[in-house]
C-alpha cells in the first residue's frame, strides 16, 4: 500500500482563474453568484448562478481547439495545466505510460447539446458540426488531458451527479495506493449554466431565486455553478524522490449507498460514508478538524448532513468545524467535490478554514459551527469532505496535514 | 367554473396519490394521503400545465413562498385566484 499525496492543484470556478485566485476568494468570504447571461435566460424564473467570469477560451486554445473542446472540457484543461506545472512532472517515458486521468462530470458536454439542440428542434436547421458526439460525450474532457499529456494508463470519467468528482478522486486515490499508477490526474469538471440546463433544475422547485445559504434557517435552495478543479495524486515515495512540494496527504476514501430515494438524502447512508473514510484512513473523529460540507442550501440536505455529522462524531462535533463553500462558488454539480477539495487543502496547509457565507439566521436543524460568513485560522491535522448525490449515493474523502 | 377548477385539482392530486378522486375532499391533507415533497412538485406541475398557470412554490420553504399547501381548499384558493388574475 503507498500512501498518497496530492502535489499539485488548479482550477477555474466562479471565484477565478487559478487556485490562487478561487482561495483568496474563499479566505475573503466572496460570492461569485451573479445574474445569468445567456441565450432565453430571460424564460427562466431562475436567473442567478456561479458563472465563470472574463474567460476568453479564444486566448487560451487554438482554432482546432476550440472545434472540439465543450465549454467542461475547456474548464478541465485549463485546470489541469495548472495543476501539471505546480507538481513539476514529466509525463515522457514510463510515468507516461502508467498515469491516467479519472475525472467526475454529471453533464459532460452540456452546453454541445443545448446548442445543438436548439439548432435541429428550434431552428429546424438539418445539418450539425462533425464533432457534436466528441464534444459532448461524458468522457471528452478526460480523454483531452490524456491526449495532452501523454498519459496513457487508465482513463475515464464517473458520472454519480453531485458526487461524480468525489467518487472520481476516491478512485484515483484508490489507483495510486494499490500500485495501478504512481499519478493520476484527477477531479471534477462542469459546465451546466445554459438555458436546458437551468430549465430541467427549475422543474424540480429546488433552486433558490436570490441565495445560496446553506444551514441558514431562512435557506431557500440551491444555486448553480460551473467550473473545473483538477489534482495531481502521486505516490508519497514518488514525491518524496523527487523533492515535490506536498499540499496534503489523502488518508482514505468511502462509497455508500442509501438505496432508499431518488432525491431526497438519507442521515443513514451520508454517516455510513463519514465512518467507512474515517475508518479507511484510520482516523478517529476526534482527529477531524473540519469538514468541507456538502450543504447545498436546501431545507432537506443541509438538516440531513447535520444529522448525519451528529451521529458519527457524538460529543466530538462540538469541536467541528463545518463549512458549506458553494454559497461562494455555486453548486457546480458533477465538478463541485474537486472545487471543494481546493478549501480542504487550504485548510490543512495553510490553516485557514473557509466560511459559510450568506448565513443569516441559526437553524436548531443544523446546531453545528458552520463558520458562518467569516473565514478562520486554525491549524488542524485532518479533514473531511463530503458528497451526497441524487440517487442516494455517498462519497467522503479523508484527509491529513502534509 | 369555481367548482370546474376544484374538481379537476382534486382529479390531479387523487391521480398523484393513486386514489379514486371520490376519496378525498377539500379537507384532506396530503400528509393524509401519502403525497410526500416530491410528489407535491409532480402535482404542482400537473396543475400547472392544466391551468397554464405559474404556481409560486418552492420545496425549500413550503410555506413561505405564497401557496399554502396545508389543505386542498387551501391550494384550490391560490389556483382560483392565479387563474382569475390570468384572465385580468
Amino acid at each position: 500500500m503507498q500512501r498518497v499525496v496530492i502535489t499539485g492543484q488548479g482550477t477555474i470556478n466562479a471565484l477565478g482563474h487559478s487556485a490562487t485566485e478561487t482561495l483568496a476568494g474563499m479566505r475573503q468570504g466572496r460570492s461569485g453568484i451573479g445574474a445569468l447571461d445567456f441565450a432565453d435566460v430571460e424564460r427562466l424564473s431562475i436567473r442567478i448562478g456561479a458563472g465563470v467570469k472574463d474567460f476568453r477560451p479564444e486566448d487560451h486554445f487554438s482554432r482546432q481547439q476550440l472545434a472540439l473542446y465543450d465549454r467542461f472540457t475547456q474548464f478541465a484543461v485549463h485546470a489541469a495545466r495548472e495543476a501539471i506545472v505546480q507538481s513539476g512532472l514529466n509525463f515522457d517515458g514510463e510515468l507516461g505510460a502508467e498515469a491516467g486521468v479519472v475525472l467526475g462530470t454529471a453533464g459532460g458536454g452540456l452546453q454541445t447539446q443545448d446548442e445543438n439542440y436548439r439548432s435541429v428542434y428550434q431552428k429546424g436547421q438539418n445539418r450539425v458540426h462533425p464533432f457534436v458526439v466528441p464534444r459532448l460525450m461524458n468522457n471528452a474532457a478526460a480523454s483531452h488531458l490524456s491526449m495532452i499529456w501523454g498519459l496513457r494508463g487508465p482513463v475515464y470519467s464517473v458520472a454519480t451527479a453531485c458526487a461524480s468528482s468525489n467518487h472520481a478522486m476516491g478512485q484515483a486515490f484508490q489507483m495510486v495506493r494499490s500500485g495501478v499508477s504512481r499519478v493520476m490526474l484527477t477531479g471534477g469538471a462542469e459546465s451546466m449554466l445554459c438555458f436546458g440546463g437551468l430549465k430541467a433544475w427549475e422543474g424540480l422547485r429546488v433552486m433558490s431565486p436570490d441565495a445560496c445559504r446553506p444551514f441558514s434557517a431562512d435557506r431557500n435552495g440551491m444555486v448553480i455553478g460551473e467550473g473545473a478543479a483538477v489534482f495531481v495524486f502521486e505516490a508519497f515515495e514518488h514525491a518524496r524522490a523527487r523533492g515535490a512540494e506536498i499540499l496534503a496527504e489523502v488518508a482514505g476514501f468511502a462509497m455508500t449507498s442509501d438505496a432508499s430515494d431518488i432525491v431526497m438524502p438519507s442521515a443513514e447512508g451520508a454517516a455510513r460514508a463519514m465512518q467507512g473514510a474515517l475508518a479507511d484512513a484510520r482516523l478517529t473523529p476526534a482527529m477531524i478538524g473540519y469538514i468541507n460540507a456538502h450543504g447545498t442550501g436546501t431545507r432537506a440536505n443541509d438538516r440531513t448532513e447535520c444529522a448525519a455529522i451528529s451521529e458519527v462524531f457524538g460529543a466530538d462535533a462540538s469541536g467541528l468545524m463545518i463549512s458549506s463553500t458553494k454559497a461562494m462558488h455555486g453548486h457546480l454539480i458533477g465538478g463541485t467535490g474537486a472545487v471543494e477539495l481546493l478549501a480542504v487543502i487550504m485548510a490543512l496547509k495553510d490553516g485557514v478554514i473557509a466560511p459559510t457565507i450568506g448565513y443569516r439566521q441559526p437553524d436548531p436543524e443544523c446546531a453545528l459551527d458552520v463558520v458562518p460568513n467569516a473565514a478562520r485560522q486554525c491549524r488542524i491535522d485532518a479533514a473531511l469532505s463530503n458528497a451526497f448525490a441524487f440517487g442516494g449515493l455517498n462519497a467522503v474523502l479523508a484527509l491529513k496535514r502534509a | 367554473m369555481a367548482e370546474a377548477i376544484r374538481q379537476k385539482v382534486l382529479e390531479i392530486i387523487a391521480r398523484q396519490a393513486m386514489l379514486e378522486v371520490d376519496d378525498i375532499s377539500s379537507e384532506t391533507t396530503l400528509t393524509d394521503i401519502g403525497i410526500d415533497s416530491l410528489g407535491l412538485v409532480e402535482a404542482v406541475f400537473a396543475i400547472e400545465e392544466h391551468f397554464d398557470i405559474s404556481i409560486p412554490f418552492n420545496a425549500n420553504q413550503p410555506d413561505a413562498t405564497g401557496f399554502d399547501t396545508t389543505s386542498i381548499s387551501a391550494m384550490i384558493a391560490t389556483i382560483e385566484a392565479l387563474i382569475a388574475a390570468k384572465k385580468t
